[in-house]
């Protein structure tokens, strides 16, 4: 009896199957505005969402082409993000933008097979970086080995080239995002000679009390954090408490923003995270934003969260998605790009300072360039601190270089053993 | 006059005791069943099957299995999430370990040890009962998560903690990894489902089944007479564990292809599957399919029609989704508090006088 109350229901929504729109550049968003990572997914998905606006309203689309924009909400879980998944993919999508290394896992293969692009900045699996075996997945400008390399480097260039003795704590969120910089810090340890111990913290990541109470035991140089959502405010919090210095408390890009250090207050102050770009609204880019978007009232979400880190990262995230797309209608002469044609412009897509100060945003990002072997971009990050009197991030550092050699080791001996794994031959497409 | 019974005789034992006596209920199993190995490959795409129809199949199975243990057996359990991720992480070290092992009984093997796990976890419900076992299952709930994030041996020490499907024929077609089609995955789920199922209505309506009925009832009076309340009791444990340990096993690799522990089976599983057999009906096998029909499909559908049909915004859309779920609970429940199997009874029996109800 089940089945055949099974069909009519679908008889009733096979409806609902939307339909393509002609001429249209499809970036779909995989966001999450609900549950408990959603603290993270608005302003991403706000600045992912402005800046199409922008070029939509401003420039008539990319190459005269208008963009349809569309979201489906994943709430971070994986099996939400495989129904989205399969929601969009018969839509054409030009690149997936899944802001989960747990879906971006998932997907992988999926998109592999479908001939979907997927970027994953600045998270997802840290060994497609080798375009040869992830022909179709991309994570320039930065990758978490990037980032746990930079950060090494930074302390390195605080105890004048030596790690030696010193005791480094990474506290990470227990999930494969958390996970990732593990290697790299464990080879990096055997080289440079410091002690590394790793502490997990299971998502969501409000209990820390015995983390901490650890942290406190081992009197740790540094503390390095690998946190998402609420994981990093309590993290911040805990740290503050126990009064851990915090000038000796790193975190990566995803726990650098303004709502995981404005609980704590002043206990805050002088915490650092990377910044893979600039942040705040003294951007050229922002006067356009404001004529075209917000003044029009077209602003995504309730529009509070223009200038924050994560909204520059979704609006940086559209920005290099615009930037392949124009790439991928110069390769191939076409205006309405295919996503294979977009995987084509991706691959070759070449930032530059100019480029950047043209986009109205200067020395935003580094700049670089992506190539058939290479999709991980330049790997730079720089430093931020967080003043809490003032309530801004300030950048302390210029570009740092990662130890993109020991990286890339790492990528080919991760990516060949996938490639072993699934029966791919290396190769690059074309 | 729809469920006429009168001239539907019965010249034997075998044809009085058959799972579906009436003759139109009958007759709606072989409808159903060709509808759903005939017609549906036919016209499910790739959406349906893979945003609903694949889920709800699994999701059926294991609440097929917590329906035997708590329905039928009434031993509480919290651990379902545990036990789907012990079927999830037993199926990966098989298809990792023996590449030319056949999936099928890769995913029979992942519910036997499962079993296994599930009666070790059992053995607390002879000194035990009700909400103080549930505590028992809860404490396997989190030992078992904290064991798969934990020991690298369990995904193959690879860096992520995440386990991956990789790709596994039937009769030289994929069913599981990225290259399966949505049609070949329906169909392993469907065949799995539908043997599962009609294993699970004979088990309950044999000596064993009578037995778990007897402990679930009263077990003092069910000892008395001569019921072993260690075996039925493991044997409920056994049994509901390798159910829930196949759906862990095809829920990790025909459905996501990748998972990892605690993102994929958290505590949040085992309300879900929980909340199916409640809402479904306990002690029914017919409610475990209308359970995880109403919690699988329900906030897809919704989904669609708030955000696809009708273009809301996709967070306010999921905020709604919730509590349109909640409160459909709690009228479900409220309205006939041994879940949808009863109302589907009371249908029957309307149907049975109908047009002259006396």
């Amino acid at each position: 009896m089940k089945m055949t109350r099974l069909t009519a229901a679908l008889a009733v929504t096979m409806t609902a199957a939307a339909p393509a729109i002609a001429e249209s550049l499809f970036f779909p968003n995989m966001s999450y505005r609900t549950g408990p990572f959603a603290a993270g997914g608005i302003p991403f998905a706000d600045g992912y969402a402005d800046y199409f606006t922008l070029i939509n309203e401003r420039d008539g689309g990319i190459g005269g082409v208008p963009i349809r924009y569309s979201e489906c909400e994943t709430a971070y879980n994986t099996e939400r993000g495989v129904e989205c998944y399969q929601a969009l993919r018969g839509e054409n999508p030009l690149v997936l933008q899944p802001l989960s290394t747990g879906i971006t896992y998932q997907i992988i293969p999926r998109a592999a097979r479908d001939e979907i692009p997927i970027h994953s900045m600045g998270y997802g699996r840290t060994s497609a970086v080798n375009g040869e075996v992830f022909n179709w997945t991309f994570n320039y400008p930065a990758n978490y080995w990037d980032g746990a390399s930079v950060i090494i480097n930074y302390l390195l260039d605080e105890n004048e080239g030596s790690l030696d003795d010193k005791k480094i704590v990474l506290l990470y969120h227990n999930s494969a995002y958390g996970r990732e910089p593990i290697p790299t810090l464990t080879r990096l340890s055997e080289r440079l000679g410091y002690e590394l111990l790793t502490i997990g913290v299971d998502s969501p990541g409000q209990e820390q009390g015995s983390q901490w109470l650890q942290i406190r035991r081992e009197r740790p140089d540094y503390v390095i954090m690998w946190g998402w959502g609420v994981m990093n405010s309590t993290a911040v919090q805990e740290a503050a408490n126990i009064r851990f210095p915090m000038e000796n408390f790193i975190g990566v890009w995803w726990s650098g923003s303004q709502q995981d250090v404005l609980p704590a207050g002043m206990g805050a102050d002088g915490y650092k995270a990377l910044a893979m770009h600039g942040t705040g609204t003294d951007y050229p880019v922002y006067d356009d934003l404001q004529e075209y978007v917000y003044d029009r009232g077209l602003a995504a979400g309730t529009g509070d969260e223009v200038g924050t880190v994560l909204y520059s990262r979704g609006m940086y995230a559209a920005m290099l998605a615009v930037e392949a797309a124009r790439t991928a209608q110069e390769i191939h002469g076409v205006a309405n790009i295919t996503p294979a044609m977009m995987r084509d412009g991706m691959a070759n897509l070449v930032i530059t300072e100019e480029r950047m100060a043209e986009l109205g945003l200067p020395d935003f990002g580094p700049p670089f360039e992506v190539s058939c072997q290479n999709h991980g971009g330049s790997g730079q990050a720089m430093i931020q601190q967080w003043d809490a009197s003032a309530q801004e991030w300030n950048l302390i550092t210029d570009w740092i270089e990662p130890d993109r050699e020991l990286i890339m080791e790492m990528v080919m001996e991760d990516s060949l053993a996938f490639a072993a794994e699934n029966d791919i031959e290396p190769a690059c497409l074309n | 006059m729809l469920y006429r019974e009168a001239g539907d005789f019965k010249t034997s034992y075998t044809s009085d005791n058959q799972t579906f006596p009436i003759r139109f209920d009958r007759y709606g199993y072989y409808f159903v069943l060709g509808v759903a190995f005939l017609v549906m490959p036919l016209i499910l795409n790739d959406y349906w099957t893979n945003a609903l129809v694949v889920p709800f199949l699994i999701y059926t199975i294991a609440a097929l299995g917590l329906n035997i243990l708590i329905g039928y057996c009434g031993q509480l359990s919290l651990g379902t999430g545990g036990f789907m991720a012990v079927g999830a992480y037993a199926s990966y070290k098989l298809m990792t370990g023996f590449p030319d092992l056949n999936i099928i009984f890769v995913i029979l093997l992942s519910g036997l040890v499962t079993a296994g796990v599930g009666v070790l976890f059992g053995l607390p419900s002879l000194r035990i009962k009700g909400f103080y076992l549930a505590v028992a299952t809860l404490a396997a709930q989190f030992f078992l998560i904290w064991l798969f994030t934990r020991t690298p041996w369990f995904f193959n020490y690879s860096p992520t903690g995440m386990i991956s499907a990789p790709t596994r024929t039937v009769f030289g077609i994929p069913v599981t990894g990225a290259s399966a089609s949505a049609l070949s995955m329906y169909m392993i789920c469907l065949v799995f489902l539908v043997a599962l199922a009609w294993l699970a209505r004979n088990l309950t309506r044999g000596t064993l089944g009578r037995q778990w009925m007897a402990i679930r009832d009263m077990d003092i009076a069910a000892e008395i007479i001569g019921v072993n309340p260690l075996w039925s009791k493991l044997t409920a444990f056994a049994v509901s564990s390798f159910y829930i340990g196949v759906a862990g096993a095809l829920l990790f690799a025909v459905y996501l292809g990748a998972a990892e522990a605690g993102e994929a089976f958290g505590i949040d599983k085992s309300f879900l599957v929980l909340f199916m057999v409640i809402i479904g009906g306990l002690g029914s096998i017919f409610g475990a399919f209308a359970g995880a029909f109403f919690l699988i499909a329900g906030p897809v559908l919704l989904k669609i029609m708030l955000v696809d049909n009708l273009g809301w915004a996709t967070d306010l859309a999921a905020h709604l989704e919730i509590m349109i779920i909640g409160a459909l609970i709690i009228v479900t429940l409220i309205m006939e508090p041994h879940g949808i199997a009863a109302l589907w009874r009371t249908i029957k029996e309307k149907l049975r006088l109908w047009p002259f109800p006396y």
